[in-house]
Formats: structure tokens, sequence, C-alpha cells
């Protein structure tokens, strides 16, 4: 069951990348990275269990904390890019 | 016999976050809109991410890897939320609006733009490269 929960991440991470090389908008993307990034997250969580090394579980946790801080960062960046940031736009 | 129910429980909340995990990538390549892509993949990120940690805690047994399943989950269980929300947030600041929006709040700012389009013709940079 470990090997076949690994071949679905893996197919759910090549859709993703699919949609962020496809994505019309920005968002898209970074939606898609962030999925991504949390299935990589399981995947190497899956993939401690298959080598029976849980030592790996701290580099899904370290994994978890940079996907998260780098989404908000990029997300950031491109709201106050835009020109618009809380007001009424286009104004 | 405990461990057979442990190993039985485990697959079936693995093979469950499996269907959910695929269910969602799936709505996430077809779905029409950046905000249904939106809702199928944060809805479906949670649940999966619960069914397949929770199958790996159950495989754990009680040892030190239990406990950092658990740190994961939790961590996992407040950033995807926060990580939706500022993507939805984001993208209603832009020119990315709802297709045909009724939102309270957003009718009298909606009917200026629909009385005057010219004004907001100008294209977004960030939106230019729509297929």
């Amino acid at each position: 069951m470990l090997t076949a929960t690994i071949v679905a991440l893996l197919v759910v991470m090549a859709l993703a990348l699919v949609r962020a090389l496809l994505g019309p908008s920005i968002y898209d993307r970074i939606l898609a990275v962030n999925v991504f990034g949390t299935k990589t997250v399981l995947l190497i969580a899956v993939i401690c269990f298959t080598l029976g090394k849980p030592e790996f579980l701290d580099i899904a946790l370290v994994y978890a904390l940079i996907n998260f801080v780098s989404v908000i960062g990029v997300l950031r960046y491109f709201e106050f890019r835009a020109g618009s940031s809380g007001e009424v736009p286009n104004d | 016999m405990t461990e057979t129910i442990l190993m039985l429980l485990s697959g079936l909340a693995l093979a469950l976050g499996c269907f959910f995990m695929l269910s969602g990538a799936i709505g996430l390549l077809r779905f029409p809109d950046f905000y249904t892509r939106m809702h199928a993949a944060g809805v479906t990120d949670t649940l999966a991410t619960f069914l397949i940690i929770g199958g790996l805690m159950l495989l754990a047994g009680w040892s030190l890897a239990l406990l950092k399943l658990g740190l994961i989950l939790l961590f996992i269980f407040f950033t995807s939320p926060a990580a939706s929300h500022a993507l939805a947030r984001a993208a209603q600041h832009s020119e990315w609006k709802l297709s045909g929006t009724e939102a309270r709040g957003e009718r009298d700012r909606e009917a200026k733009i629909l009385d005057a389009p010219a004004d907001v013709a100008e294209p977004d940079a960030l939106n230019t490269d729509k297929v």
C-alpha cells in the first residue's frame, strides 16, 4: 500500500506541475506550487516509512515550514506589485 | 491480531487518501475557473493529508515517529487554510475578479465597473499571458 501511495503522490505532483505550466494567471501557478509542496511533504514521509528510516521525518517537517513561508512570501510580493493593496482598484 | 487490524486500518486510510488526492488533482487540472480550482485543491489537500498521515501514524505505533507525524499534521492543518486564504485574498485584490460576482459589498463597485468599462480595459500585467 505504501508503494501505491508513492505512485499516486507522483501522479498528483505531475498533474500539479501540468497546471503550473498551463496556468493562465499567476495565482493558478502559485496554487499549483502550493499543492506540489504539500504533496512533497507527504512523499518524504511515505518514503521514510518505505525505507524504514524514521529520522527522515525531520526533513518533511522542515520542508513543510519552508513551503509555507515561500508561498506567503511570493503572494505578498505579487499582491503589492499589483498596485492595489486593499483599496478600490482603478481610481 | 491487533497488528493485523492496524495494518488493515492503515491500508484503508492510505487508499482513501490516495483517492481524495487524485480527485483533487483532477479537479485542479480540469476546473474552468481559478476559484473553483482553489476549491478543489484546498478542500482535498486537508482531508488527503489527514488520511495519509493518519495511516502512517497507525503504522508507526508508539514511538518518536508518531510525535513527528503529529507535528507535521498539526502544522499542515494550521498553514494550509492560511495559504488558501492569502491566495484568495491576493487574487481578489488583483484584476482577477470572480466572473459575474454577486457578493455583498461588491455590487456598487461592480455596477460602477459595468457602467464605465473603458476604465477597466487596462490589462493587468500579471494576467496578460492568458491562453
